[in-house]
């Protein structure tokens, strides 16, 4: 590949001819076509295989319990008993702790680097927390469970000291803990999550035009003002989305939930106390079921299949609900 | 492998090289090699020939630590074989056995007779060794308890909350409890562990234990869970007034005081290994190698003693392969038995060895 010496340039063909020349230019495109259609399809071919097989392997678990499957709470291995309600209790209640704590602190992160942080900072900052992203997860639950949650047992106390006169507080925080639940759980989730969705919001926002901006602090707005008026109201359908991601992140996260959670199939108020989630009795009990047992926990794995699903669905109603009125 | 190697004679030593070789050039299921060849092993030394092969098994955690040594023991005698036990849990072992992705599997329990069927064919228990099952509690100033079975059923389904409780102290007259509040750690996996102590609580104290047993059951919710034996230790060692259950070598390996359990025959044993090997010498075993030395006859038989056995079918597809399975479980049964104890093990009884060796000699081995 060395330029010794320049080969005569053939003759080019004309240009717009090649544009408009229906033979080799059509059939490259229309390969294309079907190859990017086939990519797309593949995708749901895949899809569907799996929601199919773990369907087919949960039917023994499905049939045996039908719909209590679905609607009781009592998870009894031993007795053949399965029903799924505190594992969806515990998934769902982990997750919206996670994002209460993340959502908040990721949009700050964000606009603490799009907006405010000197530009010597942003990289630097920016690829720190990238970093975070790639931290396994089972180290972030094993710092959970050895470090965070002895920890955390102690602050659980004092704060379940603190809300017991009141009404409904005392019954969400009620100590004594172990340290290790819900809450503990939510709290790691969290940590696992802010990354995911500080980097999104932040290319997000480093997208607003600087028109918009310059526009907003020529009336006169102050940063915050700027910020609510200019950032946020185009970044709407975006931050939207990294949060969705985060609640796929959160809702499946199986390892650091497993270790941290406390594994007890309950559905109490308590979000000190100790709980489950789906994608952590999977990871623990799985390897030691057998029978009705396995195929009840694989039905597990269908039913947070159809909740992410619907989970997204759900986002993107609001997307483009939000497009709608923007 | 060298030193083995060298000592013996020359063509051996060539023929472990080309064994060596063979296995290091990926040759693992149907690889021919010079293994074939037993007439230059065999008159060379009174061992069996070098054998050759890779050998993939899954299964049981809580015989790892036995299987690791074994296998490493293994390797001096037969350096071409190389053998994978990949510690997933006894269920997945028996899954990789019915899917057929695995040699042979490890697992604390028996196979369910609705099971059976989903094997490819008929396959057999070799039981290798067993351990006892300690209840590890945590109380600074009671150096020695005494529990019985219905007191440990108590404790761990909470209707027992308190140290100084009269079932505790009726079963430790003399010995001063403190009020402290009992914390239960179980497991939050599931586990042969859990199986095996919930199946002791059910046949020991049929009335007081209403869990049932296996490899999860319904823990009350104000239990801890912990992940693995190394969990549950650990809640135990670091909470004032814990009580769990947690294998020997994991308990001794965390330093936890473990109380002594009242037998079948009324006696108090402290859980070690000639209280688990007198347990196994009490079970009753059936014509399969099946036996059960939870809650077993004996006056010094530890009660809870867990079993754990090697899964491995019958009929073997590949001679090769099936030559060094063979070879390899009757070293686990024979000498491998020998460095059980240094890892907190219990050897078989002689007699239960010699039967676990006729059970492998009846391994079908095509002659092709």
């Amino acid at each position: 590949m060395t330029l010794t010496t320049a080969p005569p340039a053939p003759p080019a063909p004309p240009a717009p001819q090649a544009l408009a020349s229906p033979g080799r230019a059509g059939m490259s495109d229309r390969a294309f076509r079907f190859l990017s259609l086939g990519c797309g399809l593949l995708v749901l071919v895949i899809l569907g295989f799996i929601a199919v097989s773990m369907t087919q392997k949960a039917w023994p678990a499905l049939s045996h319990d039908g719909l209590r499957f679905f609607t009781t709470t009592r998870w009894a291995p031993s007795a053949e008993v399965f029903g799924s309600l505190p594992f969806v209790y515990g998934t769902v209640v982990t997750a919206v702790i996670a994002l209460v704590l993340a959502v908040p602190l990721s949009i700050g992160i964000a606009l603490f680097l799009s907006d405010v942080a000197p530009p010597r900072l942003r990289r630097p900052v920016s690829s720190l927390i990238d970093l975070l992203a790639a931290v396994p997860s089972v180290v972030y639950g094993l710092w959970g469970v050895i470090v965070l949650a002895p920890w955390l047992a102690g602050v659980y106390d004092r704060v379940g000291d603190i809300t017991s006169p009141i009404p409904v507080l005392s019954t969400l925080f009620a100590g004594p803990s172990t340290g290790r639940g819900l809450f503990t759980a939510g709290i790691i989730l969290a940590l696992m999550v802010t990354p995911i969705i500080t980097s999104i919001t932040r290319e997000v926002f480093d997208t607003v035009p600087a028109m918009a901006k310059e526009a907003a602090y020529a009336l006169g707005s102050t940063r915050w003002e700027m910020i609510r008026a200019a950032v946020f109201p185009h970044s709407s359908a975006g931050m939207i989305g990294a949060v969705m991601l985060g609640v796929g992140r959160a809702m499946g996260e199986t390892i650091a939930a497993a270790l941290v959670i406390g594994s007890s199939p309950q559905i109490a108020a308590n979000l000190f106390g100790s709980g489950d989630s789906m994608a952590a009795v999977i990871a623990n009990e799985f390897s030691e079921a057998g029978g009705l047992h396995r195929a009840a926990l694989i039905g597990l794995g269908v039913e947070l299949f159809v909740l992410t699903i619907l989970v997204n669905i759900a986002a993107r109603m609001v997307i483009a609900r939000g497009r709608k009125f923007a | 492998m060298r030193q083995r190697s060298a000592r013996s004679a020359g063509p051996l030593a060539a023929l472990l090289a080309t064994a060596m070789l063979a296995v290091a050039c990926g040759g693992s299921d149907d690889t021919p090699t010079a293994s074939t060849d037993t007439s230059v092993g065999g008159t060379a030394t009174t061992k069996e020939a070098a054998l050759s092969g890779t050998l993939n098994a899954a299964g049981a955690t809580f015989p790892k630590g036995f299987y690791e040594v074994a296998i490493a023991g293994y390797r001096k005698v037969q350096p071409g074989v190389t053998v994978n036990y990949n510690a997933n849990g006894s269920g997945a072992g028996r899954q990789s056995l019915q899917d057929g992705v695995v040699d042979f599997a490890g697992s604390d329990g028996l196979v369910n007779a609705a099971d059976v069927s989903k094997y490819k064919g008929e396959f057999l228990y070799i039981p290798t060794i067993a351990a006892p099952i300690t209840v590890a509690y945590n109380l600074a100033d009671v150096k020695d308890m005494t529990l019985d079975a219905d007191t440990i059923a108590k404790i761990f389904q909470r209707q027992v909350k308190k140290w100084d409780d009269p079932a505790i102290a009726a079963q430790n007259p003399g010995a001063k409890l403190p009020a402290t509040d009992i914390t239960v750690a179980r497991r939050s996996d599931g586990s042969g562990t859990t199986e095996n102590f919930t199946k002791y609580l059910v046949a020991a104290a049929p009335t007081a234990w209403t869990l049932k047993s296996g490899s999860t059951v319904e823990w009350p919710s104000d239990t801890q869970a912990g992940n693995g034996n190394q969990g549950v230790a650990q809640i135990v060692k670091g909470t004032a007034g814990a009580v769990g259950y947690v294998d020997l070598s994991d308990a001794k390996a965390s330093g936890l005081q473990f109380a002594k359990v009242k037998n079948k025959a009324g006696k108090a044993v402290v859980a070690n290994l000639d209280g688990a090997t007198a347990a196994l010498a009490g079970a009753q075993v059936n014509a399969d190698l099946s036996y059960n030395p939870l809650n077993a006859e004996g006056a010094d038989a530890y009660p809870i003693t867990a079993p754990t056995w090697i899964l491995v079918y019958k009929n073997q597809p590949d001679k090769i392969k099936g030559a060094a399975l063979k070879s390899f479980l009757k070293y686990v049964v024979g000498d491998g038995q020998k460095l059980a104890k240094d890892v907190d093990y219990s050897p078989l009884p002689t007699s239960l060895q010699q039967k676990a060796v006729s059970q492998i000699d009846s391994i079908v081995v095509p002659a092709t």
